[in-house]
This record gives structure tokens, C-alpha cells and sequence, in this order.
């Protein structure tokens, strides 16, 4: 991948939106502040040609609150083979961000992805309810806060009390 | 609420999706359920009829949501890699190969050559065996049943050379971080070569029976067009959007475990509907079978796996004669390894498209945060914008085109 | 056979109603397509001509629970799914029996999470389990004939 041309796109980024460069095995990630990602997006789509947004993501810090989520959108350039990850921190338990979906169409369901898991609501987003979850579900998966609900194994030794509280069809 | 009355999601949650005409009662309301021979998985699709034509498409995902990825994090790096063969089911060794290549990009694991090139040979061993699955559905979806049972059988010809490499048949685990898990057996090579004298005129029958078929030339050509702006906004990568000539692919442009030593061409169609892109995974059907063979012409003797015991277990003889080894034994079968704190994206063409693992490790045995970037859940998302004013039976050929499956989708 | 003597050359066999019912329950019973996940791509290597099922009467899938009588869940089981699974099993005319295929089917699996039913016998009642996963064809043709044993065992007096 060339990378000169990718310290350039990403010098060009923290000159106009502002935020930090950081390089971890060759790979260019560019920390963007939240409110400019929706600019951010837009140069980066017209002035330096990356096509194809593939994924949006987080990751949850919690319980260290400032931040307490990455945003993290992948960025991807077909016509020059680059690659680039833009990293938006996101304070608080309810955070919003503005939706991409005007920018790059396949982030309709990215963030509705975003929603369902996390909590982080997309402004000016068409569509945001429920995807992977059912549609009435209470909480948000993957946030560390939310239990993994395990539930324990059935073994010989327990069977008889595992048996009585397991639920059971009605016939 | 009980389990049952779950089940009606009321129209006022959905009012914004379906046109006015739905809601007046000129337009039906059809749930094209979970359950359906033709949605390839539970895919439930709520589509709007007037008479036979589509007006509006809402798919409805998350029937499969296995809590992948929350799973992985309560996991150490070895555990959580038998869970990554349950995510695309069909591709099952190319999801070991993307979760491998992200922690050895991590850790900066060194894999010796002939595990590289064993993991290409089994890479494009699952591609066949996926475009073959692909190719069973479709055109059983379109009344060719013969063809069904002939994929069938060609597959259990390459799952019996997984089985004999790694022991299982599809969810196998066979590749893990700095090589593979044992040495490729004796008769692997004559088992591969075999395969590879057979397949050629197998995958001439299915050509000579579909493709100038005019049967099925009707049923799917100009049916799905998609653009090649519209594919890459839509964010089709894969098969799916070199059918509407988006060059692309991410063996040759990115190369990774030695995919820029052999020669072979990426086949792309300009057309961009249902027949183009049933040309294309012909095409790289036999493009698979060329790299396979230059990969095992090449099978350099040598380790199958990295020898950097911080993150490799010791083979077993060696346990018995050095205390080394018997300490990095205990450490990394009681804790795990210890992988170094960052974030990687890592991405490997997947018969479907683009899979990409988003590795985040907060420097200790569990992966921090996992995320799958998975081609169907792109795909999916086109069927509203792709499907609309055909016909129900056309939509039935478009889900088959877009090679869609649902445990990639819903992780 | 001996019977066909003592009664001449009538041409008549007599054997019990129950054997009766219950073979030819064994020997003609519908599938319903109820493929899920992996274990679905094993269900259906299962169908295809290598480990033909079609010799056992399953001949084709059922695609609606109506004209079906037997389920085999073969995949992990959601709880966004699970009521569509309920529902379809009561959609199922009498009689019908369930075959959990695979580990996920049985409790859960690899999977032990908030998103997976741990084990469809929370919801529907299971006749036979078979292990594995996937469990091979092979599998899941000997859980199939031990289906037909148990309901060659069955008697009027229990369902009638």
C-alpha cells in the first residue's frame, strides 16, 4: 500500500477536522473528533477518492467513561489500494453521533447495528430500531456492562436441580 | 408477554418503511417468513405486492444471532477461534485464516512457508466448496434439482480431504496462529491431485446443463441489475459486485499468505444482473482450481508451524527433555497468551466478498473486542434498493445470486 | 408365510393394527425443512446422493408444517426465533415427533449466551437428540432409525 500517499490523506484529515495520527502495523488510524465526522466522511469520499465504507464498529471501554466508546469506520479506496480507520471517542452512556447514511447508503444497517448493540444513537438516521435482537429487547449486548448470561451446564452432579428450574413446553 | 405474542410486530412500528398504498389496503402485505425453502437461512422478508410486482422489500435479520462476538471476549485467543468456524458455515477455513492472519498480525507471528501455502490450498478448497453450495441452492431455487445432487456429491469429495487433513469435516479449526495444527498426512497430495484431474469436466456438466440452458437464461437474465456506482456505494464486494464489473479482489490488490506468488485471473461481467454473476463464480470456480495446483506444485518442505514459543505450544516430545518448553506449555494452555495491546483490521476475500476482522487487544489473554465484517450483512441490505419491481419468483433468483448466509449475517 | 396356508390360497395376512400403524408411520415420514445453521448444510448433505435419506421414505423436505410430520431442528435456536419455532411446531398435524440435530439443538452448544435457547427441549418436546457438531450424515441417519425403533415401539394405549 502506498504509504506515502496515505500519511498525506491522513495529514490532510487532522489539518481540517482536527485530532491525532496513529500507526500500528502499517496500518493508518486518524482519531477525528465527534462532530466532524460527517465532514470527515464527505472529504473523504469527494477529495481523496476512498469508494467503499465497509464497516462501522465500536468498542466499549467501560468503565472508564471519557471515552467510553470508540466509533470506528473503515475506509477503503479500490481505484489507489488504500486503506484507512477513522476513530471517533464518544463520552457518556447515551451518546449520538450524526448517521453517514446521506454519504455512504450501506450505513443504514451499520448503524442500526450500532444502535441495537451499543446504544449509540444515529442522528438523521432514516430508520433506527432493531436489527440482530428482537424488536422489544431491554438493554444493549454488547456493552461490558451487560451480562454475557451464561447459564450453568447441566453435569451429572446437578442434574436433579438443574432439572426442576429448567423451563419446560407446556405438552 | 409470552413467548407466542412476541411474535406480531404491529404495522405502526414499520409505517415509515411501506408506501401509503399498503396501509390503504391497495398493496399486500406479505411476510415471506423464517422459514422458507428459498430464503437461504432464516431470513424473514416483509415485501409489498401490487398483484405479482415488488413495490417495497424490508428484510428482517437476527433469527441467527449467536452473541459471537460478546462470546469471544469471555474467551482466551485459542478458545475463541472454535467459535469463528460457526460464523460463515459454508466458509468455514476462510474464517480460521482471517481470525489467524489478525492475531499474527498482532503479535507478529512469523508462518513458515509451507503452512502458507497449505492455508491457500485449503482457502481456495473452501471457495470451491462454498461456490458449489451456492450453486446447489440456486439452482434448486429454480427447479434444476439434477444440479443440486451434483454439487453435492462433488463436495463430499472435498470434505473428505479436510477430513483427512484436520479430522473434521466442516468445522475443522485446522488453521491457528503461526501455522496450522499438524502437518498435511502422506496421501494429501495424491487425494488433492486426484481432485484436481476430476473437477474440471465436473464443472463443464454444470456449465453444458445451465448456462446456454434457455430455461434458465430466462429466469435470470436482466433480473437484479445493479450499476457499478450503485454496487459500490451499496458497499457489494465480492462476486456481487464484480458481476457489475467493479475490479476488485482482494487476493491480488491486498495479497496476504502468499497469494502474490501464483497467477490467476479475476473474472468480472459488466452487466451486472443475476447471469453476470453466475458467470463470474463459474469463472472463479476454475480459477480456484489453477491456484490450487501451482500451490501444491510449490509445497515447500519445512515447519508447518511458527516455532516462537510465546504464543505456540511445544510439540510433545520435547516436553519430556526441556523445562522451557513444560513451563510455555503450562502458561499457555492454563492463561493464554498474552497478546500486545492495539487494534488491527485484517481482511481476506471470502467467497462472498470482503471478511474482515476488527482484533482490539487490551494487552491480555482475552480478546477485548472482536468485530466480523461480514459480506451478507452488506448484501442483505441490498436486496430493498435491488429487488423492487420485479417479481416474487425473480426475487427468489436475486437471493440466490447475492449468495447470502445467514450465520455471516447475524454472527 | 405359514398363515397364508392355514387360510388357503385366500391371500390373506394378518398382523396386529398397532405394528401396522406404527410401520407405516416409519416408512413414509415428511421432513420439515427446518435447517437453521451448519447443521442445515449436513441435513442436506444427508438428502443428496451420497448418504441418500430418500431410502428411508424421506424423499423430499416438506417445505410446509402442514403436510409434515417430522422436525428436525438442525441449528442453533435464537430467542428471536424461538416462538416462530413454537408456532410452527403447533402448526404440525398429529401425529408428529422432533429430532434435535446437533449440540446447539441439545443444550446450546459451543454457545452458552443471552441470544441461544440452551437446548429446543425448552420449547418443544424432543423425541430424539443426536450429538455432534455438526453431527455427520451418517449421525444423523442412525438418530433417524432410532426415531423409527421408538415409534415401532409405540402403543394405542398411550395416545389413544
Amino acid at each position: 500500500m502506498n504509504n506515502e500517499k496515505l500519511q498525506n490523506v491522513a495529514a490532510d484529515l487532522v489539518a481540517n477536522f482536527g485530532g491525532s495520527v496513529s500507526e500500528f502495523r502499517d496500518q493508518m488510524q486518524v482519531h477525528v473528533p465527534a462532530d466532524q465526522i460527517a465532514a470527515a466522511a464527505i472529504a473523504l469520499r469527494d477529495s481523496h477518492g476512498f469508494e467503499v465504507m465497509p464497516d462501522i464498529t465500536a468498542v466499549d471501554y467501560w468503565p472508564q467513561t471519557t471515552p467510553r466508546f470508540h466509533v470506528v469506520y473503515q475506509f477503503n479506496s479500490i481505484s489507489q489500494d488504500m486503506r484507512i480507520t477513522l476513530r471517533v471517542p464518544l463520552d457518556g452512556d447515551a451518546p449520538t453521533l450524526d448517521s453517514l447514511t446521506g454519504i455512504y447508503p450501506n450505513a443504514n444497517w451499520l448503524e442500526r447495528e450500532l444502535w441495537d448493540m451499543f446504544g449509540i444513537k444515529a442522528e438523521g438516521h432514516p430508520d433506527l430500531r432493531r436489527i440482530l435482537m428482537p424488536h422489544d429487547w431491554e438493554g444493549h449486548p454488547l456493552r461490558k456492562d451487560y451480562p454475557l448470561g451464561y447459564e450453568e451446564v447441566q453435569f451429572t452432579f446437578n442434574y436433579d436441580e438443574i432439572d426442576q428450574r429448567k423451563p419446560r413446553p407446556k405438552e | 408477554m409470552t413467548m407466542l405474542e412476541r411474535l406480531d410486530v404491529s404495522l405502526d412500528e414499520l409505517k415509515h418503511l411501506v408506501s401509503e398504498q399498503a396501509l390503504e389496503g391497495d398493496t399486500l402485505l406479505l411476510n415471506m417468513g423464517p422459514q422458507h425453502p428459498s430464503t437461504h437461512g432464516v431470513l424473514r422478508l416483509l415485501l409489498e405486492l401490487d398483484g405479482e410486482i415488488i413495490v417495497n422489500c424490508i428484510p428482517d435479520i437476527g433469527f441467527l444471532h449467536t452473541g459471537i462476538e460478546k462470546n469471544m471476549e469471555a474467551k482466551t485467543y485459542q478458545q475463541a477461534e472454535v467459535m469463528t468456524d460457526r460464523l460463515d458455515y459454508l466458509n468455514t477455513m476462510g474464517n480460521n485464516l482471517a481470525y489467524c492472519l489478525a492475531v499474527e498480525k498482532l503479535t507478529e507471528l512469523d508462518v513458515p512457508e509451507r503452512a502458507q501455502a497449505v492455508r491457500v490450498i485449503f482457502a481456495e478448497l473452501q471457495r470451491l466448496a462454498s461456490h458449489l453450495v451456492w450453486l446447489a441452492t440456486q439452482a434448486l431455487d429454480l427447479a434444476a434439482q439434477s444440479v443440486f445432487l451434483y454439487c453435492f456429491r462433488e463436495r463430499e469429495y472435498i470434505l473428505d480431504i479436510m477430513e483427512l487433513a484436520s479430522g473434521q469435516r466442516m468445522m475443522t479449526t485446522y488453521f491457528r496462529p503461526g501455522g496450522l495444527w499438524r502437518d498435511v498426512p502422506v496421501e494429501f497430495e495424491d487425494s488433492v491431485r486426484w481432485f484436481l484431474d476430476y473437477m474440471p469436466g465436473r464443472i463443464q456438466q454444470y456449465e453444458d446443463l445451465l448456462t446456454k440452458n434457455p430455461i434458465f437464461i430466462d429466469r435470470v437474465k436482466g433480473i437484479g441489475r445493479m450499476t457499478k456506482e450503485q454496487a459500490l456505494a451499496w458497499g457489494a464486494t465480492g462476486s456481487t459486485a464484480r458481476g457489475s464489473g467493479v475490479d476488485y479482489d482482494l487476493r491480488r490488490d491486498q495479497p496476504y499468505s502468499g497469494y502474490d506468488q501464483y497467477d490467476f485471473e479475476i473474472p468480472t461481467q459488466t452487466e451486472g444482473d443475476v447471469y453476470a454473476r453466475y458467470l463470474v463464480r463459474i469463472q472463479e470456480m476454475r480459477q480456484s482450481l489453477r491456484i490450487i495446483e501451482q500451490a501444491l506444485n510449490k509445497l515447500p518442505m519445512g515447519p508447518f508451524r511458527s516455532n516462537n514459543r510465546k504464543y505456540v505450544p511445544p510439540p510433545r516430545s520435547e516436553l519430556s527433555r526441556s523445562m522451557e518448553a513444560v513451563i510455555h506449555h503450562f502458561k499457555l494452555w492454563t492463561e493464554g497468551y498474552d497478546v500486545p495491546k492495539g487494534s488491527v483490521y485484517s481482511v481476506v476475500e471470502s467467497p462472498r466478498g470482503e471478511l474482515g476482522v476488527m482484533l482490539e487487544s487490551d494487552g491480555g489473554p482475552k480478546p477485548y473486542r472482536v468485530k466480523w465484517r461480514t459480506p451478507s450483512f452488506s448484501h442483505i441490505q441490498l436486496l430493498s434498493w435491488i429487488a423492487k419491481g420485479h417479481y416474487v419468483a425473480d426475487l427468489v433468483a436475486i437471493i440466490g445470486s447475492i449468495d447470502i448466509v445467514l450465520g455471516d449475517t447475524d454472527r | 408365510m405359514g398363515v397364508e396356508q392355514k387360510l388357503g390360497n385366500m391371500g390373506v395376512v394378518t398382523h396386529r393394527l398397532e405394528d401396522l400403524v406404527n410401520w407405516s408411520r416409519t416408512r413414509a415420514m415428511w421432513p420439515m425443512l427446518f435447517g437453521l445453521a451448519c447443521c442445515a448444510i449436513e441435513m442436506m448433505s444427508a438428502q443428496s446422493s451420497h448418504f441418500d435419506m430418500s431410502r428411508f421414505g424421506m424423499e423430499l423436505m416438506r417445505a410446509s408444517p402442514r403436510q409434515s410430520d417430522l422436525m428436525i431442528v438442525a441449528g442453533r435456536v435464537t430467542r428471536k426465533m424461538a416462538p416462530v419455532l413454537r408456532r410452527l411446531y403447533d402448526q404440525m398435524p398429529d401425529p408428529k415427533w422432533v429430532v434435535s440435530m446437533g449440540d446447539c439443538a441439545s443444550c446450546g452448544g459451543v454457545f452458552n449466551n443471552y441470544a441461544i435457547v440452551q437446548g429446543v427441549d425448552e420449547i418443544v418436546p424432543v423425541d430424539v437428540f443426536v450429538a455432534g457438531c455438526p453431527p455427520r450424515p451418517e449421525a444423523l441417519i442412525h438418530g433417524i432409525v432410532t426415531l423409527h425403533e421408538k415409534v415401532m415401539d409405540e402403543k394405542f394405549a398411550n395416545y389413544a
